[in-house]
């Protein structure tokens, strides 16, 4: 009742209701984690994987869980926190609520970097990895140069500039992959789709994940300016040109990460920072931590979903993604706007 | 000790003089109009004047620091500046817009406060928009918006406000209580004001001096009585005007062509 009543006379957050809305997701998550774990070829009670988890119980289970699940999902889980994020704060960076983490060709770099790699042969996670940062952190450079070259760094030449970019890696993809054996193929396109079955050791992700997140809600109250216009934001005290350096920074870095550890997972990193602003409003400090928990959880979902439905066959996560996005986006679209006319 | 002060001060953008050699103090309480042609660089001058663009020559000071001295938030806590547009790229709601004002009051980690909250359902009272705080920027009209600009500046509480065409989509209503407002600001609250603006009537009526800018770094600057009369203003717009006196108070108006 009170709640209602608060969004009647327009109150925005508070630390409150922010917290209520963080805690919620926080269990949400845990859920999607918990359901990943169990669900599979071999299911198990949440207990079980309780169990697991701590080392003790079935054997069998604690191997299943531990070795087989654990780092997968957690792998999926950071990358679905980090897209999301990085997504978000994109949006802040172009002032365009259409904008996504791809959108100035970090991952058509990764790709690059990842299908250069697989033709020539490198198999191996580790080095598919490397060569997939290396491409991202390539055209993220390659972007930041152009789009600085005279100084100016503003909006509309750094989203044409790595739109531009993105194009050249698209063909280059699109070369490699004509050019690319038979044999390759199915796994090139899996990985351009995003799979997870690729994923390596969760850690560096988590930890990217974390340490960028606290980063960016030490920022969150300057990038709330930052929507406002950068005149605005300036008279108001944030450092501007700083300010969307870091974003820059920040943003490539996490989809980096991302895509080196998942792939091109599409769709999660447009759509969630969206819908939370949807259902939240557009206060960082909310939607910041709000977006990546729900990203986290939405790819924790897919993920177990796309390994579980046609089991022992795997769909690429990214098709999963964009199968539960698309109606749940559409639907709150199409619901009435969060503040009503009064 | 002045609020605004600049001394010798060179302003050009891109190649085009806009001021040369402006010495100007301003004291509390004082109220500066600005007036000149489209494109003259009023806009760019007044950015100078809130730090956020360098002077090619020059100082610029407030309560005797330079910007530099001050840092970002500092100047945000003794300037306010009116921009000319309203950048709103996403939807927010109007009292969330009003209360962005509050961040260089805020500390790192703080979230705005009962107080703060009272502080913009004044401003939105003050600039009549009482009842509005609910709702979502995008659905106001351009002269709405405008207030709420306005609100959001009067929530900064800064001893210099730098209004740039504050009277922009108002109605004549909404002009007049815009000006007396600010102008309570500067006699009961002792604000500075420096105001871009284009009616030279409510210029003289609403300003203690004015500056005049002609072009090519050419300017004027003086009491307002004094500076103001009809010959300057037709060389200033590079249009005929003419006075009319009634009741001891002057009115400017333009020639109309036959």
């Amino acid at each position: 009742m009170r709640a209602w009543r608060n969004r009647r006379q327009g109150a925005h957050l508070n630390r409150r209701r922010a917290f209520l809305v963080l805690l919620l997701l926080t269990i949400t998550a845990a859920t999607g984690l918990l359901l990943s774990l169990a669900v599979g070829s071999f299911t198990l009670a949440p207990g079980e994987v309780g169990l697991a988890l701590i080392g003790r119980g079935d054997g069998m289970a604690q191997e299943v869980v531990r070795s087989l699940r654990l780092p997968r999902t957690l792998s999926v889980f950071a990358c679905g926190g980090l897209l999301a994020l990085a997504g978000a704060l994109m949006q802040v960076l172009l002032r365009n609520p259409l904008a996504d983490p791809y959108v100035l060709g970090i991952s058509g770099g990764a790709a690059v970097g990842a299908l250069a790699a697989m033709l020539l042969g490198v198999g191996a996670s580790l080095g598919l990895g490397a060569a997939a940062f290396a491409g991202a952190l390539l055209a993220m450079a390659l972007v930041f140069g152009l789009a600085h070259g005279d100084g100016s760094w503003t909006q509309t030449r750094l989203l044409l500039t790595g739109v531009i970019v993105a194009a050249g890696c698209g063909a280059a993809v699109a070369l490699m992959l004509s050019l690319a054996p038979e044999q390759q193929l199915r796994g090139m396109l899996f990985w351009l789709m995003g799979d997870a079955s690729q994923a390596g050791d969760p850690r560096l992700p988590l930890l990217v994940l974390a340490l960028g997140l606290a980063v960016a809600l030490f920022f969150a109250r300057d990038l709330n300016l930052l929507t406002r216009g950068p005149l605005l934001a300036a008279t108001l005290g944030a450092n501007v040109t700083r300010l969307r350096l870091l974003l820059y920074f920040l943003a490539s870095l996490l989809t980096a990460t991302a895509v080196t550890s998942v792939g091109s997972v599409g769709f999660v990193g447009l759509v969630v920072p969206h819908l939370v602003r949807l259902a939240l409003g557009n206060d960082q400090r909310l939607l910041l931590p709000a977006a990546t928990l729900a990203g986290a959880a939405l790819l924790t979902l897919a993920d177990t979903l796309a390994r579980s439905v046609i089991a022992p066959q795997q769909l690429p996560v990214g098709v999963l993604t964009a199968l539960i996005g698309v109606p749940v986006f559409l639907l709150l679209l199409a619901r009435a706007p969060r503040v009503e006319p009064a | 000790m002045s609020t605004l002060a600049c001394r010798a001060l060179d302003v050009t953008i891109a190649g085009k003089q806009i001021v040369r050699g402006l010495n100007l103090m301003l004291e509390p309480g004082q109220r500066l109009a600005i007036l000149g042609r489209n494109g003259v660089g009023k806009t760019t001058l007044l950015h100078t004047l809130a730090g956020l663009l360098p002077p090619d020559a020059g100082a610029v000071e407030l309560d005797g620091l330079s910007y530099a001295a001050l840092g970002p938030r500092g100047a945000a806590l003794l300037r306010g500046l009116l921009p000319q547009h309203q950048g709103d790229a996403f939807t927010a709601s109007v009292l969330e817009t009003v209360l962005v004002g509050r961040h260089p009051h805020l500390a790192r980690w703080d979230w705005e406060s009962a107080a703060d909250e009272r502080l913009a359902h004044e401003a939105l009272a003050a600039v009549g928009l009482a009842g509005l705080a609910a709702r979502s920027i995008h659905t106001l009209s351009g002269g709405e918006r405008q207030r709420v600009a306005l609100a959001t500046l009067l929530v900064q509480r800064p001893r210099l406000y730098l209004l740039d065409e504050p009277l922009a989509h108002l109605d004549l209503k909404h002009q007049i209580a815009a000006l007396e407002l600010f102008s309570r600001q500067a006699g009961a609250a002792q604000a500075t004001l420096v105001m871009v603006l284009h009616d030279v009537n409510l210029a003289a009526r609403y300003s203690d001096q004015v500056l005049l800018l002609h072009g090519e770094g050419e300017h004027e600057l003086g009491a307002s009585a004094a500076v103001l009369d009809a010959d300057r203003l037709s060389r200033l717009y590079g249009y005929p005007l003419r006075v009319i006196e009634q009741d001891g108070q002057r009115w400017f108006v333009p020639e109309l062509p036959a």
